[in-house]
Order: C-alpha cells, then sequence, then structure tokens
C-alpha cells in the first residue's frame, strides 16, 4: 500500500506537445482516484508515466517512499489494467492470471494455485482452462483484474477499465469494482472519459485539461463547486446553465432580472463586473405561481421538455436566455407556459468572465498544491 | 431460365471446362507417368507399378540433391526467419527517423535486383568471398533477397498487433527478451508461418541462384539436378524423372495445402515472390 | 527531435541531488526496447541485406565500365573502358533483338494473357458451385508452385514432337512446336505458370466490390459487358495497375524459359535475362554483362517505382 506523489511532472513529445504540464499531486494511500477529462487531455499518458509506460520528461514521481521516476515499470509494483484488457490470447486463463507470478519465478505448483485462488474470489472458477477468445467481456475484464490482484502490486492502474462493455454490463462491473477496491484496499488510479463513472467510482477526482489539473476534490465538491466553468461544463449529466450576467448594486443582473449574489462571493465582486452565472439544472426548479418580492425568480417561457425516465429537462426561454431546468415527471409543464425558474439557496455560482475560474470561497487554484484542495473521503 | 441464362450458363462452363483442361494437361503427366509401367512422354493410363521409384533411389545424385534443397531451404528460412523477425519487431515498436523511406527504398530494391539482373555482380561477389560451389553462399544470396519483403510483411502484422500485450508484460516485470518469447512470437506465430511458407517456397523452387553458384554435382539442390537429368547426356530417364519430380513438388504442394487449412490463408502474391 | 533532448539535458540543473538517468526507452516504444537494443535487432537484417543485394547493385554500375572477363588477362587485372560497354551494347543488334523479344514476351504472355485469364477466371467463379470453383483454383496454383525445373519438363514432355501429348491430341504427330513456334510457346507456357497470382488478385478484388452496386446495375438492366464497365471497372481500377505493373516486373525478370528452350533456336527466345546469362556467364564478358543488367535494373526500377508509388498513394 501506498501513496503516489507527483512533483512537478512533465511529459513532453518530440515536437513540443506537453501531454502533462508540470503536475503536482497526490494520491493518498488506499484511496481510488479517477483521473478525468476529454480525449487528448493527458490523463492517459498520466496513468501511462505513473506505470513507467512513458518516461517522464522533468519532475519526480513517487509511490509510497520509493522514488520511482527511473525504474523500470516491472520495478515499480503496479499492476495495470489495460482498456483492451491484453490477455495473452494464446495463454488459458489459469496462464493469465499467472503470468505476473511467472516473471517473479513463482514455481509452477503454487502460481497456479494461486490463479485458482484468485480467480474464484473473482468468479472465475470453472473458466480457468479456457482462452481469453472464448470469454465474455465482462469475464475477460475479471481476467484482467485477476492478473493484477495475482501480482500483489502497491497500486492499481485502470485505464478506462469500463469502456469496452455494453451499457448494462457497465453498470454492474462498475459496482464490482468498487466494492473490490474497498475489499483490497490498495491504492487505485483510474482513467476515464465518463464523467458519470469518476462520479460513481472515485473517492477523489482530479480533471484535467491540455495537460493541466483544473480542479481535484470529491465527487460532491466537483459537482457542487466546479473551479471553473471547464470542470462545470464538463461534469454532470446535464450541462450546467452558463451564462454572461453583471454584477450591478450588489447583485446579479440576468437576463432582465436581478437576482442576489450567491452567499459566499459578496466580497469578491465589484459593481459593474462582468460575470458568468451558473447554476446546475438540477439545482433549479419550476413554477407558475408568482414569486414574492424577494423571491430570486427568473420569468420565461418553456419552449421544450425532455422526458429523462423520472425526471424532464425543461428549456425555459427567458429574453432569449435559455435555462434548463430538471423538473419531476409530475410538474412537467406544457410548452408555451409561462412561469418562474427559482434557484435552490447557495446553489448558484459565480465565475469570472475573463478568467472562467469561480468566484467567491472556492477550491481556488488548484494546480498549485492540488494535495490541499480537498479532504480525503 | 430465359435463352440469355443458358447460353451465359452454358458458355460459362465451357470456359471453365477449358481451362481447368489447359492447366490441368501438363501436370496430369506428373499423377500418371511415375506410377507407370513403361512411361512415355504422352499422358497415358498407367499401368500401375512403384518400381520407378526404385531408380530414384539407385541414381547417385537425386536423393541428395533432394536433401540439398532441404539444407538450402532450411538454412535461408532459418536465417530470414530469425533476421526478419527480429528487424520487422524492432522497426514497429521504436520510431526511427525515415523508417518506412528505408522500408520502401529496400522492397523497391529488392523487387529490382532480382536474380536474373544481378547474376553477373551476385556471381562475381560469391567468388570474390570464396563462396562459389558452397552452400553458404547460395543461402547468404537467397536470404538477401527475401529479407526485405519478409521484414515488409512481418512488420505490417506487427503493427497490427496491440502494443497493450508486450506493455502489460513489462508491468508485470517481463524483460525484452522474455517479452519477445512469452508475448511477441506466440501472438506473431500465423505471421511467422507465414513468412516461413514463403521463404521454403521460394527457396525450394529456385533455380538461378544456385545454378550459376554452384559447381559440384554433389551439393546441387533438386531444382539443377532435375534440370540436369533431362538436359545432359542421351535418351532421358523417363522414370527417374517422373518420381523426382513428383517428389520435388509434393513438398511445397503439401505446404500450401497445410497453411491454408491452418490459417485460412490466400495467398495473395504472398507465398510466390 | 530536438526539444526533448534538450529537456533531458536541462533537467540536472533543478535536480542537483539526484543525477538524472534517462533510462534508453524512447516514446512510442511499447516494448522497453531502447534505441540500442532495436538497433542490435535490426543491424544483422541490414547487414545482409546490404552485402547480398545492394552492394552488387552499385557494383554493377562499376563492372559495367570496365572489360572484366570471367577468364584470361582480362579476369586479373580488368581495365576502366568508360561507357562502351553500354554503347556496345545499345548497338548491339543481338541485344536489341532479345529486348524485342522480351518486350513481346511480356505484353503478350503477362499484360494480356495472365491479366485477361486471370480476370475471366474470377469473374467466372462468381457464379460456379464452391466445389468446381476450389478444383480449378488448385490446379491453377499448383502450375504456379510447382518448381520451375518440373513444370519445364512437364512442357517438354506436352510439346514434344514424338510422343508429346498435345501432338497425340490433336492428331499432329511430328510437330516440333518448340522448334517451330517457340516464342509462341514458351508465351502459353509463361501464362499457364503464371496466372493464379492474377486470379487470387482479381478474385479478392471483386469479392470487395459491395454486392450492392451489382445488385443496382442488375436493376437497371444492365448487360455483363456494361457491368463490367460500369461498376466493376471503377471499383478494381487499382487492383488492375496492381497486377499489370507486378507481372510485368516479374515476367521481365523470368529466367524459366531457358530450362525448356535454353534460348534457341537460333536465340529466337533468348530474352534479356537468357541473353545476359549467355554474355556474361557462358561467354565470359562480365563487363558487357554487368553493363546489360545495369540496363535491366533501370527498366525494373522504372517500373517498380511507379508501382510504390500508387501503392503509397492507395496507403494514404
Amino acid at each position: 500500500m501506498a501513496a503516489i506523489t507527483t512533483h512537478h511532472l512533465v511529459k513532453e513529445y518530440p515536437g513540443g506537445v506537453r501531454a502533462v504540464d508540470g503536475l503536482d499531486l497526490t494520491i493518498d494511500d488506499g484511496e481510488f482516484f479517477a483521473l478525468l477529462g476529454p480525449s487528448g487531455c493527458g490523463k492517459t499518458t498520466l496513468l501511462r508515466t505513473i506505470a513507467g509506460l512513458e518516461s517522464a520528461t522533468d519532475g519526480r514521481l513517487h509511490i509510497g517512499d520509493r522514488d520511482v521516476t527511473d525504474l523500470q515499470p516491472g520495478q515499480r509494483q503496479v499492476a495495470m489494467v489495460f482498456q483492451d484488457y491484453a490477455l495473452f490470447p494464446h495463454m488459458s486463463v489459469a496462464d493469465n492470471i499467472a503470468y505476473p507470478l511467472k516473471i517473479q519465478k513463482v514455481d509452477k505448483g503454487e502460481r497456479l494455485a494461486k490463479a485458482e485462488d484468485v480467480g474464484a474470489g473473482l468468479s472465475l472458477d470453472g473458466l480457468m482452462a479456457r482462452r481469453p477468445g472464448q470469454l465474455s467481456g465482462g469475464q475477460q475484464q475479471r481476467v484482467a483484474l485477476a492478473r493484477a490482484v495475482a501480482s500483489n502490486p502497491q497500486v492499481f492502474l485502470f485505464d478506462e477499465p469500463l469502456s469496452n462493455l455494453d451499457a448494462r454490463l457497465r453498470l454492474e462491473a462498475r459496482t464490482f469494482l468498487k466494492r473490490l477496491q474497498r475489499d483490497l484496499g490498495v491504492t487505485t488510479v483510474f482513467v476515464t472519459h465518463d464523467q458519470a463513472e469518476a462520479l460513481a467510482l472515485a473517492d477523489r477526482m482530479a480533471i484535467m485539461r491540455d495537460g493541466r489539473i483544473q480542479q481535484v476534490g470529491s465527487p460532491r465538491e466537483v459537482f457542487a463547486r466546479p473551479a471553473n466553468t471547464f470542470v462545470a461544463g464538463f461534469v454532470g449529466s446535464t450541462p450546467m446553465n452558463l451564462h454572461p450576467a453583471v454584477v450591478e448594486g450588489g447583485r446579479v443582473s440576468l437576463a432582465g432580472t436581478s437576482l442576489s449574489l450567491p452567499p459566499d462571493t459578496a466580497g469578491a465582486v465589484t459593481d459593474g463586473q462582468k460575470v458568468i452565472w451558473g447554476a446546475r439544472p438540477e439545482y433549479l426548479s419550476w413554477s407558475p405561481s408568482t414569486p414574492a418580492p424577494d423571491d430570486d425568480a427568473v420569468e420565461g417561457e418553456v419552449t421544450v421538455a425532455e422526458n429523462l425516465g423520472a425526471s424532464v429537462l425543461v428549456t425555459v426561454n427567458a429574453q432569449d436566455t435559455l435555462i434548463q431546468v430538471v423538473v419531476d415527471e409530475e410538474n412537467e409543464p406544457d410548452i408555451g407556459a409561462r412561469g418562474w425558474v427559482r434557484a435552490r439557496p447557495g446553489r448558484t455560482l459565480l465565475f469570472d468572465a475573463e478568467s472562467e475560474e469561480l468566484l467567491g470561497a472556492s477550491p481556488g487554484v488548484p494546480t498549485v498544491s492540488a494535495g490541499t484542495a480537498g479532504e480525503s473521503a | 431460365m430465359t435463352v440469355r441464362q443458358s447460353l451465359g450458363f452454358i458458355g460459362r462452363y465451357l470456359f471453365i471446362a477449358f481451362v481447368l483442361a489447359f492447366f490441368a494437361l501438363p501436370l496430369l503427366w506428373l499423377a500418371s507417368a511415375p506410377f507407370d509401367r513403361a512411361p512415355s512422354l504422352a499422358v497415358s493410363w498407367p499401368e500401375f507399378t512403384l518400381a520407378n521409384f526404385r531408380t530414384l533411389v539407385d541414381n547417385p545424385y537425386a536423393l541428395e540433391s533432394l536433401w540439398n534443397s532441404v539444407l538450402l531451404a532450411a538454412g535461408t528460412t532459418a536465417i530470414v526467419l530469425v533476421l526478419a523477425a527480429l528487424a520487422s519487431y524492432a522497426l514497429s515498436r521504436v520510431r526511427i527517423p525515415g523508417r518506412d523511406a528505408l522500408l520502401y527504398t529496400l522492397l523497391l530494391l529488392s523487387s529490382v535486383v532480382t536474380g536474373t539482373a544481378a547474376m553477373v555482380p551476385t556471381f562475381l561477389l560469391i567468388s570474390e568471398l570464396g563462396l562459389i560451389d558452397r552452400q553458404l553462399g547460395v543461402i547468404l544470396v537467397l536470404a538477401g533477397g527475401l529479407l526485405p519483403t519478409a521484414i515488409f510483411i512481418l512488420k505490417d502484422f506487427m503493427d497490427s498487433t496491440p502494443r497493450s500485450y508486450e506493455e502489460s508484460a513489462r508491468v508485470y516485470g517481463a524483460s525484452s527478451l522474455q517479452i519477445l518469447r512469452h508475448v511477441v512470437v506466440p501472438i506473431a506465430r500465423p505471421g511467422l508461418a507465414t513468412i516461413s511458407v514463403w521463404a521454403v517456397v521460394q527457396v525450394w523452387g529456385n533455380f538461378l541462384v544456385p545454378f550459376i553458384l554452384l559447381r559440384s554435382a554433389d551439393k546441387r539442390p533438386a531444382a539443377v539436378t532435375m534440370f540436369t537429368f533431362y538436359t545432359e547426356g542421351g535418351q532421358p530417364d523417363l522414370a527417374l524423372i517422373s518420381t523426382f519430380s513428383l517428389l520435388f513438388s509434393i513438398p511445397v504442394v503439401a505446404m500450401y495445402l497445410f497453411v491454408n487449412r491452418r490459417y485460412g490463408f490466400r495467398f495473395h502474391g504472398g507465398i510466390k515472390r | 527531435m530536438t526539444a526533448p533532448l534538450q529537456q533531458t539535458d536541462a533537467a540536472p540543473a533543478g535536480q542537483p541531488e539526484q543525477p538524472r538517468r534517462r533510462t534508453a526507452v524512447d516514446d512510442g516504444d511499447a516494448a522497453g526496447l531502447g534505441r540500442g537494443r532495436a538497433a542490435a535487432f535490426v543491424a544483422p537484417a541490414m547487414l545482409l541485406i546490404a552485402v547480398f543485394l545492394i552492394f552488387p547493385a552499385i557494383w554493377t554500375l562499376y563492372l559495367g565500365l570496365t572489360n572484366w572477363r570471367l577468364t584470361g588477362l582480362a579476369a586479373a587485372e580488368p581495365e576502366f573502358v568508360g561507357a562502351d560497354n553500354y554503347l556496345d551494347a545499345l548497338n548491339d543488334p543481338a541485344f536489341r533483338t532479345s529486348l524485342m523479344l522480351t518486350l513481346a514476351f511480356v505484353f503478350f504472355s503477362a499484360v494480356v494473357g495472365q491479366s485477361i485469364l486471370g480476370f475471366s477466371l474470377a469473374w467466372a467463379f462468381r457464379r460456379l458451385r464452391q466445389g468446381i470453383r476450389t478444383v480449378v483454383e488448385t490446379v491453377v496454383l499448383m502450375a504456379w508452385i510447382i518448381p520451375a525445373s518440373v513444370i519445364a519438363f512437364l512442357w517438354i514432355a506436352l510439346l514434344a514432337r514424338r510422343d508429346g501429348t498435345l501432338n497425340a491430341l490433336l492428331g499432329t504427330e511430328g510437330t516440333a512446336w518448340l522448334l517451330e513456334y517457340p516464342m509462341q510457346s514458351i508465351i502459353i507456357f509463361n501464362i499457364w505458370n503464371g496466372t493464379a497470382f492474377s486470379m487470387l488478385l482479381f478474385s479478392s478484388a471483386l469479392a470487395a466490390v459491395p454486392p450492392s452496386q451489382f445488385e443496382t446495375a442488375k436493376m437497371s438492366g444492365a448487360g455483363t459487358l456494361a457491368t463490367l464497365r460500369d461498376v466493376v471497372f471503377p471499383n478494381i481500377r487499382g487492383h488492375v495497375l496492381t497486377n499489370t505493373l507486378l507481372i510485368t516486373l516479374w515476367t521481365f525478370n523470368v529466367f524459366a524459359p531457358y530450362l525448356i528452350t535454353a534460348g534457341g533456336p537460333e536465340g529466337r527466345t533468348e530474352i534479356l535475362g537468357i541473353y545476359i546469362y549467355r554474355v556474361a556467364l557462358k561467354e565470359g564478358a562480365l563487363g558487357e554483362g554487368a553493363a546489360l543488367s545495369l540496363i535491366m535494373i533501370l527498366i525494373n526500377l522504372v517500373v517498380a517505382s511507379v508501382y510504390l508509388r500508387l501503392l503509397r498513394e492507395r496507403k494514404t
């Protein structure tokens, strides 16, 4: 078991592209940590650099108290599960699981017994003699996990572990993965481009863009208080409402309506400042009734309603500003109905219009010191 | 069926029958003469006998030359296989500047500098190296000519196998040679088999290179010895020629059938040339 | 490529406490080979290719400028004769005859014969029962893979004046095909020998034509010729080029007819490869042979570079 620490880690490719750009990050011992971001953001490169499959251009990397920056992958005591699982097609399931032990020169009987043991723990008993090609996607994934477990590593690295499974199986595997990690308690880093997966699995997560970390925090923090508009837009199954607004007289002016400032931004903005007003559709509500004078409500007309199952995503046109609201299925409004959008108290955010950073008491600039950004869950 | 369709049908089968006759006619001799009590040049229904194989065994050069062919094929194939596997693997996995240009140039050269066009300098080079009339010379010349294509085909093959296999083995601590042994070679086996068969077929039938580089009758491979059987000295011994031809042809035909079944491999220009 | 190197060089200054030993791990190097080991893996193959393929080709250029002979005075101390060999060759009627014979041989046996027969077979296969198709394919392939010295004798037997199968079949007892029609004979022989490649190539090409296009042609009432012109040919144009160039190159360098006619009678089948063999190795004029070789290599080079250019264009 070990924590992972990077100090100003840089990975630069020939041609000067920095896939990882001066990263400082601490992943705590036993933590389930997600690296989330769009493709090309450097998350996979970071994972591969931790594995040793890419060599760092600059900076240091520690696993536990060992400096592993210059070590070969095999000496780092890490195990990796690849996106395509990388199960050797010419070996049986048992031989695949036992492969790390074969390299460690454990004798045949012992390593097959261990493989049997680990395999049973991942409900692979009865499949040990098969070839990977004869297994379903879910079974292949469990074999890859078993191989990782069998190598008895200090760190697990998962590269998009669920992306090769079909949608239904993915949810099942997600629950399975979370339980496995909890049971083993091994520090685990996984890469995903699926924000829902990151929110569901991770104890903490880092959102990356262009080789830099945008925010580190627990899923709850990242969801509720994104550090900037990029994170706000990337995390969440329905995109956050982000609209230009102006601070006027200690209030925010949006779509012809004056709204009170979010509580923690009072000292952080000045009159006339251009800002971006942000609110998650889940944190907004819709009502046809006239608001009380001190209510923060924006008036508008329902233009589109999209069914989400138990709820409806309603798009409201408020003076040409389109605000999306998640409404309970019982309260679905008619198209063309007029009414008011209200925000749950304390759930609206303001971002600086220039820097697009969150204003007010916030996680701040997370790349400076990621370790302090969020407490371990 | 309309008249036009029937005509098309009949035309198609007439054409196929004609083509089949055209291709099978010369080959029939190979099937009939070896087993004929009195083999003649013409194809005829044999009076069955295995006695002709007796002449084969009695001929001092026949079996020896087949053995020489085996030596040449085995030697060349071993060199081509090992060197091409190593080179194509490294070229596939490590970025070397100008790699693709290099490969294309080599491929171009190997198709341009053929045995026929390069026989003069090849002959002189082998003479200068003192390898004339030695099988090693033939093996090296053939291997040099086959390598570029072998590397090219194998590299294509290696490129198409995912790197995550090797990366996975690396993460678990396998060394480069262990990776090669445990992962790359087993996974590349169909490609290696293809290359082996291709190389054996190339060498087995090659006439020109051993013809110009070997002098002694006891070193010649079957391709050259076969030629001497019907060009040197008087009346050709048809019993010997027919049985020898059959024995000489069977390995390549069998190999084709085997690879075809095992790997479902249609050569598409791969196996020969 | 320079940027990361500078980066690495600059790194120790920032981290004085630990000398940075950058392992040889390279970018995109999945197996962790490193440049050194990669070079070691590639080197033996390259050495063999350099010595036995590239060097002879370059040497040809020099040899062609000397009067080197297999035996005699000029064998020990060849003299530099400049472009004489090349001029002699180009002015030699024997060379020109040989070149013309080669062109005719390539044109009729490969470009016309193998291409058309190969395509017709592939086309006919589409509507043939699988069993018959397999039989025909196997027989055509046998003609391709059986060693040349065996098939040469099979043809000698087929065309023999006395007792030959062909004469027996046609009732033309006593016709010496190889003496009376030598060029025609080796052309037919080469078609027989090499059609398999075109057949295989065109079979896979036809299999790749989308069936919906055939069906569209059928529904608009197109006949066979219209289908070939409007559906098939536009789809397989690349394959036609590939096929033509490759079989041209191979047929140009063929030596197998030597096994049947040895260039005769009276040089009437002395295609270029056989001509070079006679001049250089039988008559011993190595310098002149080298000059001829170079001319042959240059012709090959033109065909091959056209082919490779097309190949690369299709890949990108």
